[in-house]
């Protein structure tokens, strides 16, 4: 059977300066599935996110949406491509300087020029659908909570209708019930919109909330890859001493310090 | 002197043992030996900064470039270009004022103690008139919205980029250029011009309070000889100027803000470095189109 990919990556690199953040990626996301991506901080998988979004150009590799080929690309075959990507970032990005309607329809109104009074109209059916009305429309981002701003975010993210989503650490820094509550929130707009996701977390309880494929990345590198079922089971010793928060084995283990510094 | 060593091992080729044998040398090697370090250090220095000099000049002229070529492509934000006159405009327009005016006033003041001395007197209507609008207005102007426009677009600009806003803007498909930096460029180099027009006006008028209130002048020879002096190039430079400062204002702030360092510090920073470019370029250009214009 053939499965086809939505997002193809084969031996990205990237670097800044000397440090290397992504060695040889490869990475395979079927389309409609929801792959979670796992590995501790600074192993690159924010680096990894941004360059298949294009915000930062990968050294060298193939990185294909679609079958279309990003890396190298043009200017404007890039802004085509963004129309198919929802991003949630992890801080939210809200747009400070405009109210919240304005930012859930700031992707209609600009990236599909649709009417202001429309976009409004369809950026409050938006937020209903993650659990806020109309009458947090007029205000503005930071007159509301962090979870509020999380779940504007995410409808914002999620208001174009596309194809991609990609979601950074969407669980950090909220409590555990909103946690949980964005979780669901997730998994039901994947669902309805029958979008490709990409999450990035190291929240254990999220990834196994939201994921039907995992992945772990550990020092620029996709150790492991599966689905959400044979986790416990991976036999993989990176998965298994982050998914069960041991402070010993290899990835903090000082032998593998040694080779990376050699 | 573990120091000195070092370089000694590193590098035997280039001090072997014949040249420690004579006494007077023994010396001259042993001081050259203590200096490697230092030498090569310095160079390292130097050549970081220079490399350093280089790629930021480069990335400016990219910038400045990309600028360009959106504020002549299609779509254009007219409703944020707008907004950025009454910003960067209208809201400069009390500061400017209150420039010129004392400006123009302690003109008249310090060059009357000056003319007085060679019965002079008469000179200084020409001297407000023309100081004020081939150099004063526009550099003061520029200085002053500098620190005012300037700091708060890093700021501004600098703090989307810490909060990762202007990766949400490429998100949603609208080009942050365009969209952040295109604005306020317009309204900087359209603004400047009608603020230092302003500025003008207002500094003339100060050396005219003070001339015919403190000074004694009759207010008639004192306008005559400021319409008698001015040229249509003492204004026209000083606008054009102005323009460019308003250029180089904005387009500080941008860049310094788009490419700001991570968190508070990084904003801090930005800030900083686009009020003093923005600052230094401008007296640099001031005197580069005063050169233009006036020789």
């Amino acid at each position: 059977m053939t499965i086809r990919n939505k997002i193809e990556m084969r031996n990205v690199f990237k670097s800044f300066g000397t440090k290397h953040v992504l060695q040889g990626i490869n990475l395979d996301i079927p389309v409609g599935s929801s792959m979670v991506i796992i590995g501790g901080s600074g192993t690159g998988k924010s680096v990894m996110l941004k360059c298949v979004l294009g915000l930062i150009q990968a050294d060298k590799g193939s990185i294909k949406v679609d079958g279309q080929e990003m890396i190298g690309s043009s200017t404007r075959a890039r802004e085509e491509m963004m129309k198919k990507f929802g991003m949630l970032f992890q801080g939210g990005a809200l747009f400070d300087s405009l109210p919240v309607w304005y930012n859930v329809a700031f992707g209609l109104i600009h990236g599909k020029d649709m009417g202001k009074k429309d976009a409004r109209i369809l950026a409050i059916e938006k937020l209903e659908s993650v659990g806020m009305g109309e009458a947090i429309a007029d205000l503005y981002p930071a007159e509301l909570s962090g979870g509020m701003q999380k779940r504007v975010a995410l409808a914002r993210a999620i208001a174009t209708n596309p194809e991609i989503i990609f979601f950074d650490e969407p669980t950090t820094g909220l409590d555990p019930i909103m946690a949980d509550v964005i979780n669901e929130l997730i998994g039901k707009c994947v669902k309805n919109l029958g979008a490709t996701a990409l999450t990035i977390t190291h929240d254990m309880a999220s990834a196994k909330k939201i994921a039907d494929h995992i992945a772990m990345i550990h020092e620029g590198k996709i150790v492991w890859t599966g689905p959400v079922e044979d986790l416990e089971k991976s036999g993989n010793p990176y998965v298994d001493q982050f998914i069960h928060g041991r402070a010993d084995g290899p990835i903090t283990d000082p032998q593998s310090n040694l080779l990376k510094s050699a | 002197m573990v120091l000195a060593i070092e370089p000694m091992k590193k590098y035997p080729w280039r001090l072997n043992n014949l040249h420690v044998k004579h006494g007077v040398m023994n010396a001259a090697v042993e001081l050259l030996r203590e200096k490697i370090p230092f030498v090569q250090s310095m160079c390292q220095a130097i050549g970081h900064s220079i490399i350093n000099v280089v790629q930021a000049l480069g990335s400016i002229t990219m910038f400045v470039l990309q600028t360009l070529r959106h504020c002549l492509t299609p779509p254009i934000f007219i409703k944020h270009v707008l907004r950025q006159f009454i910003d960067i405009g209208y809201y400069s327009l009390p500061v400017v004022g209150m420039t010129a005016l004392f400006t123009g006033m302690v003109l008249a003041l310090q060059s009357y103690t000056g003319f007085s001395r060679f019965n002079a007197e008469s000179a200084i209507a020409s001297v407000v008139a023309l100081s004020i609008t081939r150099e004063l207005s526009p550099v003061l102007a520029g200085l002053m919205v500098a620190g005012r426009v300037g700091a708060a677009i890093a700021a501004e600009i600098g703090t989307m980029r810490v909060t990762e806003q202007i990766d949400a803007l490429s998100t949603l498909s609208v080009n942050p250029t365009k969209y952040l930096v295109v604005p306020r460029v317009i309204a900087g180099t359209i603004m400047l011009p009608i603020l230092v027009l302003i500025g003008d006006i207002i500094g003339v008028y100060g050396g005219y309070i003070v001339s015919t209130h403190v000074l004694g002048f009759s207010s008639g020879s004192y306008l005559y000889q400021t319409w008698q002096v001015l040229e249509n190039m003492d204004i026209i430079s000083g606008l054009v100027k102005a323009a460019a400062f308003g250029f180089l204002v904005t387009l500080m702030g941008c860049y310094h803000g788009y490419n700001s360092g991570r968190g508070a510090q990084g904003v801090g920073r930005a800030t900083t470095n686009a009020v003093v470019t923005a600052s230094i370029l401008i007296l640099i250009f001031n005197y580069l189109l005063t050169q233009v214009f006036f020789s």
